[in-house]
């Protein structure tokens, strides 16, 4: 099933690299994921979040402030 | 989590690696090797400008001793302070803080908001969704604004190169003081009652309930993400340290001595105003700028008046006001800028009158 992943981000450089390395480390594990990023302020106020980037699967907020590991990404791609 | 079947178990691991005793011998290693390093530094310098064809006691000489001492050195304390503070960081985080801050009363919750400044991951990219996330979620506007002072100002490179090149008390002067702002700027904001100056979208944001899954860390995970801010941090700003103590070193050794003494001494009144005023729309590195600062006070300059100037530079800044635009509007954002500055304007006679002489 393709999971649907946002990315809540003002569009600075760790939201882009956070997109980019779940992009990545889908196709390395061949998860289909539709990548949405996120820069609306008050979208981002409705998930909760106050600390970006924040990670979105499946509309559940599973990461928020930094940077994600590449493992935990690993991860939320392997839950079904 | 509502999973249909269990969730498989994560991909194990190189054996060594996730062993919490390597991390923690590991970590006892670094420090012992950065200890004995440090303690090499001042002969390692000293031995190496006497290799260089250089006159002792000539200007070049002295300029290349600054640098060669100063460069090591500065480096060696910034990935320590760096390496302390992202583990104290993990402790922390922006959803946390909001729980803590909401519904607490203008005064005591000023105070928390300063202190919890300093301790929470903040990136200036994150200033907006923080803002909103505090104001949505019922934190006092005047609590939001302690926060927000104190989070760019009091940061770990400003505070390890301080410590590193003018000593421990001005950093700890520094920290006091940068608290201190951040709490009075706050709790003055608060007072004027200035929330129908926001920008009107904001106080329709509904804030969502979602919770954070519970991110439960190991003494393994910070020690790791210490590491990682130190690759993140010092990875970032060492370029600008290096630019820093070249330009210092140049000061310290060709700039003569009482150079700066009729304009930026202590007995130029008006040098601490308008240090800020030029500092304030100036944006750049706590990395850029220490080390310069350092050098002018070699050459007359007064301490409160590099330190204002250093304030009003990290503090405030024109990029940091065009991000702001987005919630707040100009008549908020002047009185933002104008608190914040007369309170370094006042830290800075301060400063001059603590360290005089």
């Amino acid at each position: 099933m393709t999971k649907d992943i946002k990315v809540l981000g003002s569009g600075c450089k760790k939201c882009q690299m956070t997109a980019e390395m779940v992009q990545t480390e889908a196709n390395k594990l061949g998860v289909p994921i539709f990548l949405e990023k996120v820069t609306d302020y008050a979208a981002m106020a409705a998930y909760g979040i106050a600390s970006t980037p924040a990670v979105v699967v499946d509309g559940k907020v599973v990461h928020a402030g930094g940077l994600p590991r590449a493992e935990d990404v690993d991860a939320w791609l392997a839950e079904a | 989590m509502s999973t249909c079947c269990p969730s498989p178990s994560p991909a194990p691991r190189p054996s060594l690696t996730s062993s919490p005793a390597f991390w923690y011998a590991g970590t006892g290693l670094g420090l012992a090797v950065w200890v004995l390093l440090y303690e090499l530094l001042q002969p390692f310098a000293t031995w190496a400008v006497a290799q260089l064809p250089v006159a002792p006691g000539s200007h070049l000489e002295e300029a290349l001793a600054f640098f060669l001492y100063d460069t090591p050195k500065v480096l060696m304390l910034l990935t320590l302070v760096v390496f302390g503070m992202g583990i104290v960081r993990s402790f922390f985080s922006g959803e946390a803080t909001r729980r803590l801050l909401a519904g607490k009363r203008e005064g005591l919750g000023n105070v928390a908001a300063a202190s919890l400044g300093i301790v929470t991951p903040f990136c200036s990219c994150s200033a907006v969704p923080l803002f909103i996330g505090f104001v949505s979620a019922g934190v006092p506007l005047g609590v939001t604004f302690s926060f927000l002072i104190a989070a760019p100002m009091v940061n770990e490179v400003a505070l390890g190169l301080l410590f590193a090149l003018m000593g421990w008390q001005v950093a700890l002067s520094y920290l006091g003081f940068g608290l201190g702002i951040a709490i009075l700027a706050g709790w003055v904001i608060g007072r004027f009652h200035l929330e129908s100056w926001l920008q009107p979208w904001v106080l329709n944001v509904r804030m969502g309930a979602t919770q954070l899954p519970d991110m439960r860390m190991t003494a393994v995970d910070r020690i790791q993400a210490g590491l990682d801010s130190v690759k993140d941090i010092v990875g970032k700003v060492w370029l600008w340290v290096i630019a820093g103590i070249s330009i210092g070193a140049l000061i310290h050794g060709y700039a003569p001595a009482d150079l700066l003494a009729s304009i930026m001494g202590k007995d130029a009144w008006w040098s601490v105003p308008a240090a800020v005023v030029i500092g304030i729309p100036m944006y750049s590195n706590a990395a850029g700028i220490i080390p310069v600062v350092e050098a002018l006070l070699g050459k007359g300059a007064a301490i409160g008046t590099v330190l204002a100037f250093m304030m009003a530079v990290i503090a405030l800044s024109l990029p940091e006001m065009i991000i702001l635009k987005k919630v707040l509007t100009g008549r908020l954002i002047a009185v933002f800028v104008g608190v914040v500055g007369l309170g370094i304007v006042a830290v800075g006679y301060l400063f001059n009158a603590v360290f005089a002489g």
